[in-house]
């Protein structure tokens, strides 16, 4: 399957997040790389959306919709700051 | 190939290079979803424009069901990335593959809306002049745009354009030297924007430089 970028998620991001989420900074728990959501490899139908690090293709994000339920697994990330300057950190 | 347009209540108004989803829900309660880029400049009325895909959900629905006055439900604007403003005032590069140029539409229509002057190049990649997309508009650039086609399967008789791939040579003739601090936007397919992207850093633009935005062909 064709991986996209986290531009294609934007609107999955903002539902989950409640915020514009492309801009924001993802570390990645792995390799340390930081880098902005928009520049992430995304895959849409992984199943589920499966985003990865760019500089070393660890998992960062898996998001998967189970009978309305969506369920957002962000172990990959070290932290996900917002640009507004807010952020969540592990 | 469809440009709609939508009058949208309590639209928040948009950025050029932003993007709506669009949400179709069937009668047994199914329920399809797809991110379509902006077509249309901030202050203009919300345009879209919808490549028809033979097993797409959503693209024929558009395409050919869509009527003037049914209502549709969408959700934007979205993206914060991919955006260009005005105030950023370094000269522009625009780098589209097929139909990424929807987004960069957007942007050449913000400069002219908004009165901007930064000069701005648009390398445009299509199979053939047929595919094109906005080619009317295209022709006419307002000063201080330039427009560069290439057509990588087939040409008109005559054809003195580019008739080859986007790669770091053709890029290297076409795109402003990385002296001259150029702001870089590529969208397309996969495989294009990644040899685009690669090739301008190879040519000294800063990888910060250069916006990035793939789509596939489930994508807009």
């Amino acid at each position: 399957m064709e991986a996209l970028d986290g531009n294609a998620i934007g609107g999955l991001l903002h539902e989950v997040f409640g915020v514009e989420m492309t801009t924001a900074k993802g570390v990645c728990a792995s390799c340390g790389a930081a880098g902005q959501v928009a520049e992430l490899v995304v895959y849409l139908q992984a199943p589920g959306t499966v985003a990865r690090c760019r500089s070393c293709s660890s998992i960062l994000m898996v998001i998967v919709e189970v009978r309305g339920t969506t369920c957002v697994d962000l172990r990959g990330l070290a932290a996900l700051d917002l640009a507004s300057g807010a952020g969540l950190t592990r | 190939m469809r440009t709609i347009v939508f009058g949208v209540p309590e639209w928040s108004g948009h950025r050029a290079g932003q993007h709506l989803d669009i949400r179709l829900t069937a009668e047994d309660g199914y329920r399809a979803e797809r991110e379509y880029s902006i077509a249309s400049a901030p202050g203009e009325r919300v345009a879209i424009t919808v490549e028809r895909l033979d097993n797409g959900e959503v693209s024929p629905y558009l395409t050919e069901e869509l009527r003037q006055g049914d209502e549709i439900e969408l959700r934007g604007p979205i993206g914060g990335y991919f955006v260009w403003d005005p105030e950023d005032e370094s000269p522009l590069l625009l780098v589209a593959g097929g139909s990424g140029i929807v987004p960069l539409r957007a942007m050449v229509r913000h400069r002219r809306g908004s009165g901007s002057e930064v000069p701005v190049r648009l390398l445009y990649s299509s199979r053939t002049l047929a595919d094109v997309i906005y080619r009317a508009e295209l022709d006419e650039p307002a000063d201080g745009v330039e427009v560069v086609y290439t057509l990588t399967r087939e040409q008109p008789t005559g054809w003195s354009g580019y008739a080859r791939r986007v790669d770091e040579e053709l890029l290297g003739e076409v795109a402003w030297p990385a002296e001259e601090g150029a702001l870089a936007f590529v969208c397309g397919p996969t495989s294009f924007v990644e040899t685009v992207a690669s090739g301008l850093v190879e040519l000294g633009y800063p990888p910060p430089r250069v916006k990035t935005e793939r789509f596939g062909a489930t994508g807009r």
